[in-house]
């Protein structure tokens, strides 16, 4: 799925990743880990081809509408509702039965109460929830995913928990954690960044 | 048709985001007034009519910027950008949103602005009008490609001004052109030779800008 | 190279039997095709970047338009310089041609502004290409806007139909082209060597720390 090369990247100044190798196998779990400042953000960013890297060689065996991508950064729209920012992105990416998925998904992560409400008024927990909804909306087979247990409750954790045991084996996972005994169960092939 | 409709959810989320936040309209509103406020006081009062359709273009120029420069404050806020980019639609459907959605702003502040200048100035004919929105169409084409070429940049919003006014001249010329010149459909002409040009450009183009 | 130059500057005054306005002539002209041969050939790299993606046309591409304006700002001062001398005044709204490059000047100092408050790398590239692109169709358009323009500004423009070159001034027109050509070159591959050792040292330095 997915095969990566001596992959460098460099902004301006000095490299922030230097000389990543590693293969994922289709339905694999990779985790990255790493001490802040490591570049594994820039390493999900890469994968998700947001940024290209500045040498090496990355093939990534799916084309962007079959992948999800959840970033540190909630990307969604803070004006929108969770309702409004969820359909946004069915129709983008032509999600069938849009309204019962996003009803069931926001069932499904404790924010059916407050869908009509502006994702400025959420907490940084709940934008996060949003943020997973959105990355699960659409059928994918590779799931790149910074950081999902952070700011999230121990409520939320265990959901996330729960769901992603339900996807392992299924979609390909790579994701970055600060605590891989969490996802240990799992993990079928590990990378720490230096 | 699925890139009509990429393009329509895109535009109709802006003017949702707009009819939510009230960012940028009424500040365009208030902006093309108060400008032309103080160009009444700026022009000595025996100033030819010609005069201040100069003026008008100055306005329009600077509202549409003010228009620009809040044009991708959505999509920096949260990161968004990125979730666009990766969406399986076309990449120019982005642009094209944006475009639509920051003309119709545009359009929106024109309905007072042309008015009120018609009432303090000078009266508009319909080739000026058709100049004014030509005009428009060519400025948001072009602009809300460098607005999101600017937004990636440490300077922003001073960076988008120095990148759009020199490209804004012909457009000032062919508005300016159609309001006082006698033969103004040669000037109208120029206007959408313009508009077709650099929409095809950006349109092909903005990929680039997004992407690596 | 400097042979040429001192050749064109030499042999120019011997045909210029029209004053010594004439003799400005010889260096203004080929210096704005200069001009806008450089910033053709910026647009051409950065249209090569965009398509196959080489990082190399990115540097390419910036050192022609730097060259570009450091000679589209010698026409504007070469330019003002003719207008004094044969209309009594440093600046002219009645000449296209300075009016074209005072916009392109515009133009291209944004573009390095562009540059300067992008960081490094592909994205910087990419975005200084698009409006390198911008430019180089900015051009033809601008020309055309400004000959409008004279209906409005001006309707009545100053004719300057010239009297036909002679042979011999012909070829001194050729002469000092193909010197001042020859100069761009030079330089342009000066500055890209310059830039390339530049950056070549910075990697090494990063290795070697």
């Amino acid at each position: 799925m997915i095969r990566a090369r001596a992959i460098e990247k460099r902004f301006g100044r000095g490299p922030v990743l230097r000389d990543v190798s590693f293969d994922v196998e289709r339905g694999g779990t990779l985790v990255v880990t790493g001490p802040n400042g490591s570049g594994k953000t820039t390493l999900m960013r890469i994968v998700a081809g947001l940024v290209a890297p500045s040498r090496g060689n990355l093939e990534v065996g799916v084309d962007r509408s079959k992948l999800g991508f959840l970033s540190h950064e909630p990307l969604v729209y803070r004006e929108l509702t969770a309702v409004e920012n969820l359909d946004l992105f069915g129709r983008l990416y032509r999600v069938p039965e849009r309204r019962e998925r996003i009803g069931m998904l926001l069932e499904r992560f404790g924010l059916w109460e407050v869908r009509n409400e502006r994702v400025s008024t959420y907490s940084r927990g709940m934008t996060q929830r949003l943020a997973l909804c959105r990355t699960l909306l659409h059928e994918s087979e590779l799931l790149v995913l910074d950081e999902p247990f952070s700011a999230l409750d121990e409520a939320g954790a265990a959901l996330l928990d729960r769901e992603l045991e339900e996807l392992v084996g299924k979609r390909t996972l790579v994701l970055t954690t600060h605590d891989p005994a969490r996802v240990e169960r799992y993990t079928t092939s590990k990378l720490a960044l230096a | 048709m699925s890139y009509v409709s990429d393009v329509t959810a895109l535009a109709s989320k802006d003017l949702k985001v707009e009819l939510r936040a009230r960012d940028t309209l009424p500040a365009m509103l208030l902006f093309v007034l108060s400008t032309l406020v103080v160009f009444r006081f700026a022009l000595p009062s025996d100033t030819q009519d010609d005069a201040a359709y100069g003026l008008l273009w100055v306005a329009i120029v600077f509202t549409a910027l003010l228009g620009l420069s809040r044009a991708w404050v959505p999509e920096q806020e949260h990161g968004v950008l990125d979730a666009l980019v990766l969406a399986p639609c076309d990449r120019s459907a982005i642009w094209l949103g944006k475009t639509l959605a920051t003309l119709l702003f545009l359009l929106a502040a024109q309905v007072v602005a042309l008015p009120a200048f018609a009432l303090f100035f000078a009266p508009l004919d319909a080739t000026a009008i058709a100049g004014v929105l030509l005009a428009d169409i060519g400025i948001c084409v072009v602009g809300s490609l460098l607005a999101a070429m600017a937004a990636a940049s440490r300077a922003r919003e001073l960076l988008l001004p120095l990148l759009v006014l020199p490209l804004s001249i012909p457009l000032v010329i062919g508005g300016v052109g159609a309001a006082v010149s006698a033969d103004g459909e040669r000037f109208l002409l120029f206007l959408a030779l313009y508009d077709a040009v650099f929409a095809v450009l950006s349109w092909a183009s903005f990929e680039y800008v997004v992407t690596e | 190279m400097g042979l040429a130059v001192l050749l064109a500057l030499i042999v120019a005054p011997e045909d210029a039997d029209q004053g010594i306005s004439q003799r400005i002539f010889y260096i203004h002209v080929p210096i704005a095709l200069t001009a806008y041969f450089c910033f053709g050939l910026g647009a051409l790299k950065a249209l090569l970047l965009l398509w196959r993606g080489d990082e190399r046309y990115d540097l390419e591409s910036y050192v022609a338009i730097h060259q570009g304006t450091i000679f589209g700002s010698l026409t504007l001062v070469t330019g003002a310089l003719w207008a004094k001398a044969s209309w009594g005044v440093w600046w002219t709204w009645d000449s296209n041609q300075l009016v074209l490059f005072l916009v392109l000047f515009l133009f291209y100092c944004a573009y390095f502004m562009l540059r300067f408050s992008l960081p490094e790398g592909a994205r910087r590239a990419r975005s200084s290409a698009v409006y390198a692109l911008f430019g180089v169709v900015l051009i033809p358009v601008s020309f055309l806007a400004i000959r409008l323009a004279e209906d409005f500004i001006h309707p009545t423009v100053f004719t300057r139909e010239g009297p036909q070159m002679s042979g011999s001034m012909f070829l001194t027109f050729v002469v000092s082209w193909s010197a001042v050509t020859l100069l761009a070159y030079v330089l342009y591959r000066v500055e890209l060597t310059g830039k390339r050792i530049d950056r070549d040292l910075r990697e090494l330095r990063e290795v070697l720390s």
